[in-house]
């Protein structure tokens, strides 16, 4: 795994025309597998928005080899508090139901406590995406949990496996054994336990070329090895398909696994996954406040269709426009489907 | 005639067994499906047995399939490789106990 983003290192994959352009070439170009347009024969479009997610920035304490945002210590594109209070103001003025805020690691924001403050009374449901490890980091970050607590924080976090050497290897090494230590904490401020109110989910997605197993099953697994080695408990498993962008892509590209990823992905295409795709129901703004039609969308630079596609703009009416697709977006409709909220058809 | 005998992505085409013969491709399938289903062993327990089992009978396909398989659901290399040496353990195993009968042949033959 690299220590630094393909941003830091001039990699060209850190253009997201380079990438774009992998996604159209080859197997798509060729006629061997459909574009994904094709694919699925009409434009998407949205339904009603339930979600706004909010990219508070791409600064993050660790580099994870699979890491779609290419986030990580030197990156330095960070939400301002000005772009933070159009997002508020949207929450307040829209009736949205969740807010998931996002990252590289959220908490970094330095307008992160402020946010939640305030938006905390505003939504139904306020995400947060931790990584864990930043929960231990310093004194700066470890009265987190109880903040989170208090102000009722759904607390969404990445944990690859539930032994060591995998989550290593994905999230670097020390990583297990620190966030093993951040989800104990969350446990005792109440999170995932019986009858608590405080959620905690977890995150699983593959380590390697390989598409996620049952979401059910993998969770049981979970709560089983979770529990017996380390005492811990929490509410839902989400299984997130790894998406053939960014760092991930540039691992299948150095594997020579890339072309058979993406046939795995076409082939285990699932036309029920593709009604229920985040996309349809979820905003994605960026740090700069860009919007974008999800996360994946936003790492690639494809911005909404329409005139409007910034936050200061924001109309009821962008939601009218047609999801930009891309062969990335295989990666949401194989098998069981996948979004930040996990498996679409579990 | 092709180069090879087994192609990876023939893998892929093992659904087309029933257009020659839908009736009993169908049966084995939905035979082959249901067997794979979690009941007094868990899928994912089943999965190690496919494995050390497409070993000792030396299929590629399977091979591939069951290591993806396992991959998806979990199953580390470790738990892999103890599988395939038990499959390993029964093959040989079976070739030595025959080993038994060379002995009582000769037994029997020699003075």
């Amino acid at each position: 795994m690299g220590l630094k983003s393909l941003h830091a290192r001039q990699n060209s994959l850190s253009n997201t025309d380079r990438q774009l352009e992998i996604l159209s070439n080859g197997i798509f170009e060729n006629g061997e597998l459909p574009r994904f347009i094709d694919r699925i024969g009409q434009p998407l479009r949205p339904k009603k928005l339930e979600i706004l997610q909010i990219n508070m920035g791409y600064m993050c304490n660790q580099v994870c080899a699979h890491c779609h945002v290419d986030a990580g210590p030197d990156r330095k594109e960070i939400m301002t508090r000005k772009t933070l209070q159009m997002c508020l103001d949207i929450c307040k003025n829209h009736r949205i139901s969740t807010l998931d805020l996002t990252g590289g690691a959220p908490e970094m924001n330095p307008h992160f406590r402020w946010f939640v403050e305030e938006s905390s009374t505003h939504v139904d449901d306020l995400i947060v995406r931790s990584n864990l490890t930043i929960l231990t980091a310093n004194k700066t970050y470890k009265e987190l949990p109880e903040f989170f607590a208090k102000h009722k924080v759904h607390v969404v976090s990445s944990l690859p496996f539930y032994r060591r050497n995998k989550t290593d290897r994905q999230r670097g090494d020390g990583v297990f054994d620190k966030s093993i230590k951040a989800l104990q904490t969350l446990n005792a401020f109440g999170y995932g336990q019986p009858n608590s109110k405080l959620q905690l989910d977890l995150v699983y997605n593959p380590a390697g070329a390989f598409l996620p197993g049952d979401q059910k099953e993998l969770e049981a697994d979970f709560k089983k090895a979770l529990l017996e080695d380390f005492g811990i408990v929490f509410n839902q498993l989400y299984t997130i398909t790894n998406m053939p962008i960014s760092r991930f892509l540039d691992y299948l590209l150095a594997t020579e696994n890339y072309e058979d990823y993406m046939r795995e992905l076409v082939s285990a295409y699932n036309p029920t996954a593709l009604e229920n795709v985040m996309c349809t129901n979820t905003l994605s703004v960026g740090w700069d406040g860009s919007l974008y039609d999800c996360d994946f969308n936003q790492m690639l630079n494809l911005k909404i269709n329409g005139t409007i596609d910034h936050i200061s703009g924001y109309k009821p009416e962008i939601n009218k426009r047609s999801i930009r697709v891309s062969q990335h977006c295989y990666g949401c409709t194989a098998g069981a489907g996948s979004s930040c909220q996990g498996a679409l058809n579990s | 005639m092709e180069k090879t005998y087994y192609k990876p992505q023939d893998l892929k085409k093992f659904g087309d067994i029933t257009n020659w013969n839908k009736e009993l491709g169908d049966k084995f399938f939905e035979y082959y499906n249901a067997v794979f289903e979690s009941g007094a062993l868990t899928a994912r327990e089943k999965s190690l047995i496919a494995l050390a089992v497409s070993h000792v009978v030396q299929c590629p396909y399977c091979i591939d399939a069951y290591t993806q398989d396992g991959l998806k659901r979990g199953i580390e290399k470790e738990e892999m490789m103890e599988a395939v040496h038990v499959g390993a353990a029964i093959k040989s195993g079976a070739a030595l106990v025959h080993g038994v009968q060379m002995m009582n042949v000769h037994n029997k033959l020699s003075m």
